[in-house]
């Protein structure tokens, strides 16, 4: 039949392509638990069910809204057509600001109620991550 | 405004020679000649000449803080210190590709001077490739990023580098950085000409070694000075964020560590040849997909410059260009080489490498995959996403075991066919590291099985590389050296990750917050005045309960061109641990949020990036190879 040299080429081979289509099952798997999906406020409001996954949430600081506390932040994002209330207790980057864009990570407990973990940092004031023009409807 | 001049002058005139110099490569190529005519020597020295008057003098627009010329106007300020008005010169777009084109023009040369010894043929087509890299560079600079643009009428003052680059970590970071990204160009060029001119073999093996040698030691000091920079600048309080401009330079140097090791076997065996020239292809091609995800603005990071569409469709065509000559002459002109094919036994040198390859491999394909989906995703359903750490940790850190161990064998091993020597000591050596993995972890709250495992192996490969340091004395230092530091590396990273601990809040002056392990005290903040910025120094009294006293100086700096506020950590070193300490005020409030960090093993991590470079310093001069 056939020879050991091509038993073992074709072992060999189906090996290879085993454990190719493991580590991309692998890797599709984790992309699917650790994505983090971007909504604006008013996205949020229009939301079907509430997942316990974690999201971003960006948009505007409203003015007048962050209140400060020793172990946390309150503020609230809005996209000037709707709003929602965040709490958050971590490190605040230094371009936080009323009136300023912003990106918050963490979980949503309701529509209007958002648990930041991590409120992502800025480097340059002019400079406005793109989703968050996007969900308030900057060109 | 001389200055501008003679640097938008001379910047054409390297284009022309640039030009000049191919097509006298093309009549060196086709004469019968031995030797390279020295024309085209001297005409790859002028191109270089004149790039480097071009930078020169921008460099002199921004130290006389010319705002007649528009990058200047945008990227500095006369307050600014002479030091970062000269690093402000690559701080930006502009200026930055212009330090690209001056490495590409002086590689090139360099490899002109350095490659006598080998066939003229093979010489004349790498500057070939290597000109239609910095033809497209010259272009694309004159076309859509030229650094000499003239402002009218001329501004009095201009809009300030951004303070954050302000930093003699980022400063030197780029150039650093880029002597490894373009360096690979090198790489790319050579490997194509040989593969063209049927010249891949072991004396090419070994020439373009150093070559490999040389990108790779200045990548990894590039990516390390980014590191140290986001540690003590950004104030997130880690070294790697899995960003993805961090992911882009990591990627290029996978593919080059994989590609230092596959070319020692082509040097000894004359095998693999096809993968080193896939390889080297791809090395370059992941730099400039680098340069062109961060230039044209698609990623969302701290290096976005602004954004201008012109620009990435320019990359974009450039990269496709390069890529298709690539595969092009790849699959036209590359010959199997199979004369020389030993067989090869499972149980070699050129099989372990094979596997430190295959995992390479994987480590790339994760993260290119988690760099780009979300650019992929958003472009085909408008949904936006990011990939974070967790993504990253779950798939790479458990192909860690087995790579360490792998790591830990396969130096042993001998080329052609092997036994393993000293089974026994190798297995008590092993069973030393989990009883020490698992006495240092067994205190901590960390999952303690996997990380016992995972720390095991580190130190697995650590004894192993010290004990093989001793028994063969300097044979093979060099590799001996960079498989130390890359233990190191792991562990250090393994130690920071299980001991490090952090306290986050927000406080008053005079206030005291109090935690497990002690208390910090905020006694006062005070407000100092300097030419580019204001500074509020926050002293801060941390009573820990050994009743050890530090005081730390956090700094918040308002720069005042452009106004930005940072931070500036106040962070002490010692060998065991860093204490970190960084403040952030909210605009009109009266509490500061301050986030305190214990770092175990932190200096560590940078000491073994040093030593696995240094490691590969010490290669590039070794006389010989090991027999």
């Amino acid at each position: 039949m056939y020879g050991k040299k091509v038993k073992l080429r074709i072992l060999f081979l189906t090996l290879i392509l085993a454990s190719v289509a493991l580590f991309v099952f692998l890797i599709l798997q984790s992309l699917k638990e650790n994505v983090v999906y971007f909504k604006s406020p008013s996205e949020i409001k229009s939301l079907v069910k509430i997942n316990k996954k974690k999201i971003r949430v960006g948009g505007m600081v409203k003015e007048k809204s962050i209140i400060i506390d020793t172990d946390k932040v309150n503020f609230i994002i809005t996209d000037f057509k709707n709003e929602i209330n965040v709490t958050y207790s971590g490190v605040v980057p230094n371009l936080f600001e009323e009136g300023k864009g912003v990106v918050a990570e963490g979980f949503l407990k309701d529509r209007s109620y958002f648990l930041a973990t991590k409120i992502l940092a800025k480097h340059d004031e002019n400079y406005m991550p793109p989703e968050v023009k996007e969900a308030i409807g900057e060109k | 405004m001389l200055a501008n001049q003679i640097g938008y002058f001379s910047l054409i005139l390297g284009l022309v020679f640039s030009i000049l110099l191919s097509v006298a490569s093309i009549k060196n190529f086709n004469n019968n000649n031995k030797n390279i005519d020295h024309r085209v020597l001297s005409l790859s020295f002028l191109q270089f000449f004149f790039v480097v008057v071009s930078f020169l003098g921008l460099i002199f627009s921004f130290i006389n803080s010319d705002f007649g010329n528009e990058t200047v106007f945008n990227n500095s300020h006369t307050t600014k210190p002479l030091f970062y008005k000269i690093s402000g010169t690559w701080g930006n777009h502009e200026g930055s590709l212009l330090l690209w084109l001056l490495v590409l023009t002086l590689f090139i040369f360099l490899f002109l001077v350095k490659s006598s010894d080998q066939p003229k043929k093979y010489r004349v087509l790498t500057i070939l490739f290597q000109q239609v890299i910095i033809i497209g560079f010259f272009l694309f600079i004159l076309k859509t990023s030229n650094p000499f643009n003239y402002l009218f009428p001329i501004p009095n003052e201009g809009l300030g580098l951004n303070p954050i680059l302000q930093d003699p970590a980022l400063a030197i970071h780029p150039p650093i950085l880029y002597l490894g990204y373009v360096g690979s160009s090198i790489i790319f060029s050579s490997a194509l000409s040989a593969v063209t001119q049927n010249y891949i073999s072991k004396d090419w093996a070994l020439h373009i070694k150093k070559w490999i040698l040389v990108s790779w030691i200045f990548l990894s000091l590039g990516i390390m000075l980014g590191s140290i920079w986001a540690y003590y600048e950004l104030g997130w309080g880690g070294f790697w964020f899995w960003d993805p401009v961090e992911n882009v330079s990591l990627m290029p140097w996978l593919t080059l560590t994989a590609l230092l090791h596959c070319v020692l076997v082509l040097e000894r065996r004359l095998v693999l040849t096809s993968w080193v020239v896939i390889l080297s292809i791809a090395t370059f091609t992941l730099s400039m997909c680098g340069t062109f995800l961060v230039r044209s603005g698609i990623l969302n990071s701290v290096h976005t410059f602004a954004n201008d569409p012109e620009r990435g469709i320019f990359i974009l065509i450039f990269l496709f260009v390069l890529v298709f000559l690539s595969l092009g002459v790849f699959f036209l002109f590359h010959k199997e080489n199979n004369k020389n094919s030993n067989e090869i036994f499972w149980l070699s040198k050129e099989t372990s490498i094979l596997i430190n390859n295959l995992f390479m491999m994987y480590f790339l394909s994760v993260i290119l995959i988690g760099t780009i989906y979300p650019i992929f995703l958003d472009v085909i359903s408008n949904q936006k996403i990011s990939v974070g750490p967790p993504f990253y940790h779950k798939l790479i850190v458990p192909f860690l075991i087995p790579f360490l161990l792998f790591m830990s064998i396969g130096p042993k091993l001998n080329w052609v066919k092997s036994k393993i020597k000293n089974k026994f000591e190798l297995i008590i050596i092993f069973i030393i590291s989990v009883f020490l993995s698992f006495f240092i972890l067994r205190k901590s709250n960390a999952d303690l099985l996997f990380n016992t495992v995972l720390i095991s192996s580190a130190f697995y490969l650590f004894f192993v590389t010290i004990k093989d340091m001793f028994v063969k004395k300097l044979n093979n230092f060099s590799q001996s050296l960079a498989h130390l530091g890359f233990s190191l590396l792991i562990l250090s990273i393994l130690f920071n990750s299980i001991f490090s601990f952090e306290i986050i809040t927000n406080i008053k002056v005079g206030e005291k917050f109090t935690f497990k392990k002690g208390n910090i005290f905020f006694e006062k903040i005070e407000k100092n005045e300097n030419i580019n910025y204001s500074s509020i120094i926050g002293h801060f009294k941390i009573n820990d309960n050994k009743g050890k006293i530090k005081h730390l100086k956090p700094e918040l700096r308002i720069y005042n061109q452009p106004i930005i506020i940072t931070s500036e950590a106040d962070i002490k070193t010692t060998l065991f641990s860093d204490t970190f300490l960084v403040m952030n005020a909210v605009k009109g409030k009266e509490y500061f949020n301050i986030r305190y960090q214990i770092k175990a093993f932190m200096i560590w991590i940078w000491i073994s990036v040093l030593l696995i470079s240094l490691g590969g310093l010490i290669s590039l001069f070794e006389r010989k190879h090991e027999k």
